[in-house]
């Protein structure tokens, strides 16, 4: 088609149209929609292993004397206690302290490597670059490709791949934790694995150069337990989780508290600030927001959308920011910003679809109970 | 009863002064699981090329134009229980309204299936 001319591959590109995808436009790539049906892909993951390519995405090194105070100048995060191996979830905040990118942190030891949004990534580094102090460097892993393994049994897959830690000081990869990770070599190719992701599933995230890309994808998909899946169940996925997402959940107007995710400020931060924003944002903290993220369950069989209005009789108080059908839950599910007034679990709402009121129900999230393996927990 | 296809991928079945509509194979794929079909009530008055149903899959929702005027006789109540009939028989028990024809003459610009297969393969 036509619009799809001007957008760029992903190193996977050849594999997934081999595996049958059907490509659409995403961050300015081709990007796999779908391979088999958004909803058994979506039941395949919740059951088994799905595996998403996630290169899209932008993957960053921060790296030098005083990384981790740039970093806290950027973000509510307290990257000076992050241990190395360790993943923190963080917010790059403008200076009014609304959202500018979600992504995920990790400390290596000697550095920080970040994992922004596509749409978003050349934003970020425009944004980073220009307040990089000397001594710092930021690099984009440019040459990488990023490969996420989702779903009950990617731990089992994992297990089964001969891992050789590339430092002595890092985990075992069969300790490895939810919101951990570190370097493993697989065949003499270097993979930065981290367990993490984004469908409130257990699972990894796996860093590769490009070049190797395809030959890890095959590795992953020879198993029986891992089916390719696409952009489409990742989203749907992603919002049974609660998870938010860039540019739908979050945008540059919004705040972390009205967000929802006053947890990405860390301890340390909401004492001592320092941070963008900081004044507005603790302020929402300690006094509250005019607004705040919330979880709808929509009575029914018809989905609502981003964008559909929210009402209480004829008072709008808010915007659903993402709607769609949960399909572990077979029930359509939303995301709203809601007057904080009409915030609290049980409210009930109504919200305007082509002309017609649906009632809704405020909800916590996740809609969908998380399978994290968490620190701690029993293997 | 002859079968007649729009450019938006609508079939629609003539017996008469009464009509049957649905939505094409091709459509179905190309939206995916269909997760709630919002249907016209009986009595509505549709316009060729105006909207009359809306199909949501999981990822979108898209609007299903008349293929020609008329009022709505009957909606399929089978589609409120299982949706997911557009996806296994769009073109048997898929289908989405009934019609009578207002305008008969608006069937002449529709494509017969040979024309609707060429235009699909086109695509």
């Amino acid at each position: 088609m036509a619009d799809d001319v001007d957008l760029k591959t992903l190193p996977l590109d050849a594999l997934h149209r081999r595996l049958g995808a059907r490509m659409v436009g995403f961050a300015g790539y081709a990007m796999p929609i779908q391979f088999d049906g958004i909803i058994a892909e979506h039941l395949w993951t919740r059951e088994h292993a799905g595996l998403f390519d996630v290169s899209h995405m932008g993957q960053l090194l921060v790296e030098g004397e005083g990384a981790a105070e740039w970093l806290e100048s950027l973000a509510p995060g307290d990257f000076k206690a992050l241990q190395p191996h360790r993943v923190r979830y963080s917010l790059l905040l403008a200076d009014n302290g609304g959202i500018l990118d979600d992504l995920m942190v990790t400390s290596t030891g000697r550095n920080f490597y970040l994992v922004v949004n596509g749409a978003t990534k050349y934003g970020d580094i425009a944004h980073m670059a220009a307040r990089l102090p000397a001594g710092i460097t930021l690099h984009h892993m440019e040459d990488h490709a990023l490969l996420a393994l989702q779903g009950p049994q990617a731990v089992t897959v994992m297990s089964r791949f001969d891992l050789t830690p590339e430092s002595a000081d890092q985990p075992a990869f069969a300790d490895l934790k939810f919101m951990a990770g570190a370097r493993w070599l697989w065949n003499g190719i270097k993979l930065g694995i981290t367990r993490s992701g984004y469908t409130g599933e257990d699972g990894y995230e796996i860093s590769v150069l490009s070049e190797h890309a395809e030959a890890l994808a095959e590795a992953l998909l020879a198993h029986e337990e891992v089916k390719p899946i696409g952009l489409g169940a990742r989203d749907s996925l992603r919002l049974e989780a609660g998870l938010p997402l860039y540019g739908h959940d979050l945008d540059p107007e919004t705040t972390p508290v009205e967000a929802d995710l006053s947890f990405a400020i860390s301890k340390r931060r909401k004492t001592e600030g320092g941070f963008p924003g900081a004044e507005r944002v603790l302020d929402q903290l300690f006094n509250g927001a005019a607004r705040k993220r919330v979880g709808l369950a929509v009575e029914g069989r018809m989905p609502a959308r981003e964008g559909a209005t929210v009402w209480v009789s004829d008072e709008q108080v808010g915007v659903l920011t993402s709607g769609g059908f949960a399909p572990s839950l077979n029930v359509p599910i939303a995301m709203a910003y809601v007057t904080t007034e009409h915030s609290a679990d049980g409210t009930a709402l109504e919200i305007e679809v082509r002309g017609k009121r649906i009632a809704a129900t405020v909800v916590p999230m996740p809609f969908k109970q998380k399978n994290y393996v968490r620190e701690g927990d029993k293997k | 009863m002859s079968r007649l296809y729009t450019q938006d991928h609508e079939w629609i079945d003539v017996a008469g002064g009464e009509a049957t509509v649905g939505i094409t194979d091709y459509a179905q794929g190309q939206l995916g699981d269909v997760v709630f079909v919002d249907l016209p009530d009986a009595g509505r008055a549709v316009t060729k090329g105006g909207e009359a149903a809306v199909v949501e899959s999981v990822k979108a929702a898209s609007d299903v134009y008349a293929p020609v005027s008329g009022t709505v006789t009957e909606s399929n109540p089978a589609l409120a229980d299982d949706p997911s009939l557009v996806n296994s028989a769009p073109e048997a028990e898929g289908w989405f309204f009934k019609l009578t024809l207002s305008d008969a003459s608006e069937l002449d610009g529709l494509m017969d299936k040979a024309a609707y297969d060429a235009f699909v393969a086109s695509l």
